[in-house]
C-alpha cells in the first residue's frame, strides 16, 4: 500500500479516481435498467398496453403526437394497427434517424438492443388498442412452405419484381426513394411490409393476396436466396446493365494494364552485355 | 553515279550504315531528313543461346498448357453434372460446370495468346526494316490484254448478234428481286384500328390478377370494398380468361392496375368522373415505348416506368410529371355491376401505349 499511498499526490491520481467512479455508476445503472428488466413475458393485456403507452410517450410522441394523432413530422398512428409497429420498430426504421427522401433501415437494429421485442410488442399493443388495424401475424402466416414456391414464383413476378427486382435486390423510385433489396429481411418483416404497406410500398390487403398468397410469396423468396449463381457473380442481378459496365470498365481496364505491362518489360539486352557479347564474337 | 543518285544523296545527308543495313543519320540542313532507323540492340536471346533455348521451351510449356486446358475443357464438359455446385471465393456458390469450363477454356486462350507474344518478343525477329508503299497498279500492257480479253469473250458468245437472248436475260434479271417484296406481303395485313381498341368493353368485368388459376382460365373480379386507401391491385379484362393463344395479344393492350385514393385528392374532374369512390383504373402499359408502367408509390401517387423513368401522377389524369413519356397514362373509366363487381363503363377512349404511324 505503500506505493498506492506515494502516487496519490500524483498529477493523473484525480482522473484515475473519477474514471473509476464513472465506470462503477454506469455498471450499477446498467445493472438496475437493464432491458431484460421490464421484459417480464407474463405481464397481462392492459399491463403491457399501459407500458407501451409509456414507452410510446419517451420514444415516439416527439414526431406522432402525444395521442399518436400525428404532427406535421409524422403521420398518425391510429388504426395503422400493431403489424405496422412491429415491422418499422424491428426493422429499425423507426425510431427515425434522420427525415429523408426515405426512413431507412438500420441494419444491425437488434444487436444495438435499441428496443427489446418485448418492448416492441408493447408499443404494437398499445398503437392496436387505439384504433384496430392489422394485427402482428402469427409465426404460421409467414413460414415457409416448400409446396408454395412455384405459385409464390408466380405471384412474386406479378406482384413484387417491379420495384424489388426478379431476384428481390431492391431497384430505385423516383426522387431518391428506393424499393430496398430483401435479401436480408425476416420472413416476418416480409409479411408485414406486404400487410401494411410501409412508407410509398403499396398495401397488399387480403383480397389483393390471400394469406396463402403471402406465404407463397415468402416461401419463393426464402428459396430463392438459397440459389447459386449459375452464370458466375451475380454483379447485383440487373442483367445486362452492370454485366456490360463490369467488362468495358474493370475488364478493358485490365487488358490495357496488360498491353502496359508487356509493352515496359524490354527484351533487350543491356548495353555491357550487347558489348561483351560482340566483343566474344569479335575475339572467335 | 548519275546525277540523280547525287540529288539523292543530297536530300537525305549522309547515312552512317551498319551490319544490318541500319544508319544513324547525320542531319544536313535539311529540317525534314529522313531520321532513319534507330541503331538496333539485340536481345540477350539474340547473344545468348542458353537464353534462346530457355525461351523456347518457356513458349513450348505455354502451348502444351493450353492444349492441356482444351482436353480440360473436354473432359469437365462430359464429367462434371449440370447440377454440381461449387463455392468460388469471392462470388459464392456458382455451377461447378460453367466454373470450371470458363477457367479452363480461359487458361487454353491465355496461354495460347502469352506462348504466342512470348515468342514473338523473345525469338523472332526483331530487326527494323522500313517496308516501302508502291503503286497498286497494273502495267499498260496487263490491261490492254485483259480488255482485249474481255471483248473477245462478248463477241464469242454472240450476245451482240442475238437481241432476244439479251433482252430475256435483262429480264429474267428484273423480275428476280420480285419474291423478296412477294414474302414480305404476308407481314400484313396492316392493323387497321386495332391499335386504337383494347378487349375492355362497357360492362367487361374486372378481374384480380393474382385470383387467376394457373392455367390462365379461371378467376375473380374484385368489390370496390376490396380496395382499401394505399392498396395495389393488377387487373384483366374477363376477355383474357378465355383469350387462349391470343393471350399475349389481349393482354398487351388490356392490364390495368386500380388504387384507391382520397376522391378529395383527385385533381382532374374527368378522372373523378371515370373513378368509382375514389377507385381509379389505369393502363399499365408506358406511353412512351410500351414498357409494363407499375412502381406504384401509394404516398405521393405516382407511377415510374423502371424503363426511362417517366413518371406519372395517378391523382392528376395520369399527366406526365418526369421522363420522356409524350401523352397521360390512359385511364379506363369503371363502376360496379349488379353483382356488386368493379367492371368497365366502356373502352379506353385512346388508344393505350406508345405512338404510331397513323395515330397522328
Amino acid at each position: 500500500m505503500k506505493s498506492l499511498s506515494t502516487r496519490r499526490r500524483h498529477p493523473l491520481a484525480a482522473f484515475v479516481v473519477l474514471l473509476l467512479a464513472l465506470a462503477f455508476a454506469g455498471t450499477l445503472f446498467a445493472a438496475l435498467v437493464s432491458p431484460a428488466a421490464s421484459a417480464d413475458s407474463g405481464e397481462s393485456a392492459a399491463q403491457q398496453i399501459a407500458d407501451g403507452k409509456g414507452l410510446y410517450i419517451s420514444s415516439c410522441s416527439s414526431c406522432h403526437g402525444q395521442a399518436a394523432e400525428g404532427t406535421n413530422l409524422g403521420p398518425s398512428l391510429i388504426g395503422v394497427g400493431g403489424a405496422s409497429v412491429d415491422f418499422q420498430v424491428s426493422t429499425g426504421r423507426m425510431p427515425a434517424k434522420q427525415l429523408g427522401p426515405q426512413i431507412q433501415a438500420k441494419p444491425g437494429q437488434a444487436d444495438q438492443n435499441l428496443f427489446t421485442q418485448a418492448q416492441i410488442d408493447e408499443m404494437s399493443a398499445y398503437i392496436q388498442s387505439l384504433g384496430g388495424g392489422p394485427g402482428i401475424p402469427d409465426a404460421g402466416a409467414y413460414s415457409t412452405n416448400d409446396n408454395l414456391v412455384s405459385l409464390g414464383g408466380v405471384l412474386f413476378r406479378q406482384n413484387c419484381t417491379q420495384c424489388h427486382n426478379f431476384a428481390g435486390e431492391g431497384g430505385a423510385l423516383t426522387d431518391g426513394k428506393f424499393a430496398p433489396a430483401l435479401t436480408g429481411t425476416t420472413p416476418r418483416a416480409i409479411y408485414e411490409a406486404m400487410l401494411t404497406g410501409p412508407q410509398n410500398m403499396p398495401v397488399f390487403n387480403d383480397a389483393a393476396l390471400s394469406p396463402k398468397d403471402k406465404q407463397a410469396i415468402i416461401s419463393y423468396i426464402v428459396a430463392d436466396r438459397g440459389e447459386p449463381n449459375y452464370g458466375g457473380a451475380g454483379l447485383g442481378r440487373l442483367g445486362p446493365v452492370s454485366e456490360g459496365l463490369f467488362i468495358w470498365t474493370i475488364g478493358l481496364i485490365a487488358l490495357l494494364l496488360i498491353t502496359v505491362w508487356i509493352a515496359a518489360h524490354t527484351t533487350k539486352a543491356s548495353a555491357e552485355r550487347a558489348a561483351k557479347a560482340a566483343a566474344q564474337k569479335a575475339g572467335k | 553515279m548519275s546525277t540523280g543518285d547525287m540529288n539523292h544523296e543530297e536530300e537525305h545527308g549522309a547515312v552512317a550504315v551498319d551490319e544490318h543495313g541500319h544508319g544513324a543519320v547525320v542531319p544536313a540542313g535539311d529540317p525534314f531528313a529522313d531520321p532513319g532507323l534507330p541503331a538496333h540492340r539485340p536481345r540477350i536471346t539474340d547473344i545468348d543461346e542458353k537464353a534462346a533455348r530457355k525461351a523456347e521451351r518457356q513458349v513450348a510449356l505455354l502451348f502444351v498448357l493450353s492444349a492441356a486446358a482444351t482436353i480440360g475443357f473436354m473432359v469437365a464438359y462430359t464429367q462434371i453434372p449440370r447440377t454440381a455446385v461449387a463455392n468460388f471465393f469471392p462470388i459464392g456458390a456458382v455451377s461447378a460446370s460453367n466454373l470450371a469450363l470458363g477457367l479452363l477454356l480461359g487458361v487454353a486462350m491465355f496461354a495460347l495468346g502469352a506462348g504466342a507474344i512470348y515468342w514473338a518478343r523473345t525469338l523472332m525477329t526483331d530487326v527494323e526494316f522500313p517496308q516501302e508503299r508502291h503503286l497498286l497498279d497494273s502495267d499498260p500492257a496487263d490491261k490492254a490484254d485483259a480488255a482485249a480479253e474481255f471483248t473477245q469473250g462478248v463477241d464469242d458468245s454472240g450476245i451482240k448478234r442475238r437481241p432476244l437472248i439479251k433482252r430475256t436475260l435483262i429480264g429474267a434479271l428484273a423480275v428476280l428481286p420480285l419474291p423478296a417484296l412477294w414474302i414480305l406481303r404476308d407481314l400484313g395485313p396492316l392493323p387497321g384500328d386495332s391499335l386504337r381498341h383494347t378487349a375492355w368493353t362497357g360492362g367487361e368485368l374486372i378481374i384480380n390478377d393474382n385470383t387467376v388459376s394457373l392455367d390462365g382460365t379461371k378467376g375473380s373480379g374484385i368489390r370496390p370494398e376490396e380496395i382499401t386507401v394505399g392498396s395495389l391491385f393488377m387487373g384483366r379484362p374477363a376477355a383474357a380468361l378465355a383469350a387462349g393463344e391470343d393471350f399475349n395479344n389481349v393482354m398487351a393492350k388490356a392490364a390495368i392496375l386500380l388504387v384507391r385514393l382520397d376522391p378529395a385528392d383527385i385533381a382532374s374532374a374527368q378522372e373523378r368522373d371515370w373513378s368509382y369512390e375514389g377507385i381509379v383504373a389505369f393502363s399499365k402499359i408506358c406511353t412512351h415505348v410500351g414498357c409494363a408502367v407499375d412502381l406504384y408509390e401509394q404516398q405521393t401517387h405516382h407511377m415510374l416506368c423502371p424503363c426511362h423513368q417517366s413518371t406519372f401522377d395517378l391523382s392528376d389524369g395520369g399527366k406526365v410529371i418526369f421522363g420522356p413519356a409524350a401523352r397521360s397514362l390512359p385511364q379506363l373509366p369503371i363502376t360496379v355491376n349488379a353483382d356488386g363487381f368493379l367492371v368497365a363503363k366502356s373502352d379506353f377512349t385512346q388508344p393505350v401505349g406508345p405512338s404510331f404511324w397513323e395515330r397522328g
